[in-house]
């Protein structure tokens, strides 16, 4: 059971693949020995650099700019994730994002916010994960990998947020850059195909009000990181020690 | 006469089995540069995509040669748009050599950007 993991965990035996592809690259075409041959690069632009634990990826969501009743959030989650299919029991259609209303039964005070994964430092998913698939970026994005997921929904279970899905059908017409289908669980990626390109999540682009922040919560100089550092910010479940991505304001 | 029956049908099963199943037809209908050459690409292009997924999406690698997404983009039919079906340049060789496909449980089949973050169906 452990082999997968060892093997995807092993840095280095990844440093060595990574360094020769890099080599690769650089050289052209490579042949280390007979039978072994490198990748001959046709195209010429160099692979990125990958995530880096120096980015602390975070969210900082204003609940008092929040409306209830809007939900342009989840619907541009929905879009840019492919997130289209029709379900035959409602409960099992997949939620990366959902709006919740609360209201304060004493002051009768009410407000809505988006909840989503809160890509924690310490995240309850990747601890019971029984095959490794779920796991935590150096950048601190929390993904599912779908090559090794068998479906447990463990970490549905661990998820103090509710924030994992699990695909009950099959499905047709993903995104390219957003592979997703039935037997696996899935959640919120941050839109890592679109943060990778330099670009924003979609809720937070999508967002009317301009509710919700994202950016690295390690560079000082980041909006969020400042906007943290001058302003109250509460994680929700802070108690837990988790360590969370995801800040709210107002609640 | 009987030993010659024998042969004679020997003979003829050998041939069959020599024949075996038809050969797969393979189109490439986007001729241009591979990442490799075909003898290689057919040997390895496993490995090489089972190692770029692992670092793309474990570490953020992104825009390396070996893609799933580049091999649709010159292998996909030009009039079916898609790698997989009867004559999917994928599918193709995969039912020779029975093996099974299931990459396109979650991966889109098709061509072209015209699937990108649409979240509808074309």
């Amino acid at each position: 059971m452990s082999a997968p993991q060892n093997r995807i965990n092993n840095p280095s035996r990844r440093n060595f693949i990574a360094a020769t592809a890099v080599g690769a690259a650089s050289l052209g075409a490579v042949a280390l020995a007979p039978g072994l041959h490198l990748i001959e690069v046709s195209q010429a632009s160099a692979p990125s650099a990958g995530a880096s634990s120096k980015v602390r990826w975070g969210m900082l969501i204003d609940t008092t700019k929040c409306a209830s009743g809007c939900d342009e959030c989840v619907q541009a989650c929905n879009t840019e994730n492919g997130i289209n299919e029709t379900v035959q029991d409602a409960r099992q259609g997949s939620q990366w994002i959902r709006k919740i209303d609360l209201k304060d039964p004493q002051s009768g005070r009410q407000h809505s916010l988006p909840m989503m994964c809160q890509h924690c430092e310490k995240p309850p998913c990747v601890d019971v994960c029984p095959t490794g698939a779920s796991m935590k970026r150096a950048d601190g994005i929390v993904l599912v990998d779908r090559h090794i997921c068998i479906g447990c929904r463990y970490c549905m279970m661990a998820c103090p947020y509710k924030a994992r899905s699990f695909v009950h059908q099959p499905l047709t017409e993903q995104n390219p850059q957003v592979p997703r289908g039935m037997g696996c669980v899935e959640s919120c990626t941050f839109c890592v195909q679109r943060v990778d390109r330099g670009l924003k999540p979609a809720c937070v682009e999508a967002c009317p009000e301009g509710a919700m922040t994202f950016g690295d919560l390690n560079d000082p100089n980041s909006d969020i990181a400042r906007r943290l550092a001058n302003e109250a910010s509460t994680q929700v479940r802070a108690d837990l020690k988790l360590g969370l991505g995801v800040r709210y304001q107002g609640i | 006469m009987k030993a010659v029956a024998l042969a004679l049908l020997l003979a003829l099963t050998s041939v069959l089995a020599l024949a075996g199943a038809p050969k797969p037809v393979i189109r490439i209908e986007n001729p241009g540069q591979c990442i490799a050459p075909a003898a290689e690409m057919r040997k390895n292009h496993m490995e090489m995509l089972k190692h770029q997924r692992d670092r793309t999406l474990r570490q953020g690698i992104r825009g390396e040669a070996a893609s799933l997404n580049e091999c649709i983009n010159c292998h996909a039919g030009k009039t079916s748009g898609t790698v997989t079906g009867q004559d999917g340049f994928c599918q193709q060789c995969h039912s020779y050599v029975a093996v099974k496909l299931d990459c396109w449980d979650c991966h889109q089949p098709k061509a072209g950007n015209q699937h990108a973050a649409t979240g509808v169906k074309p």
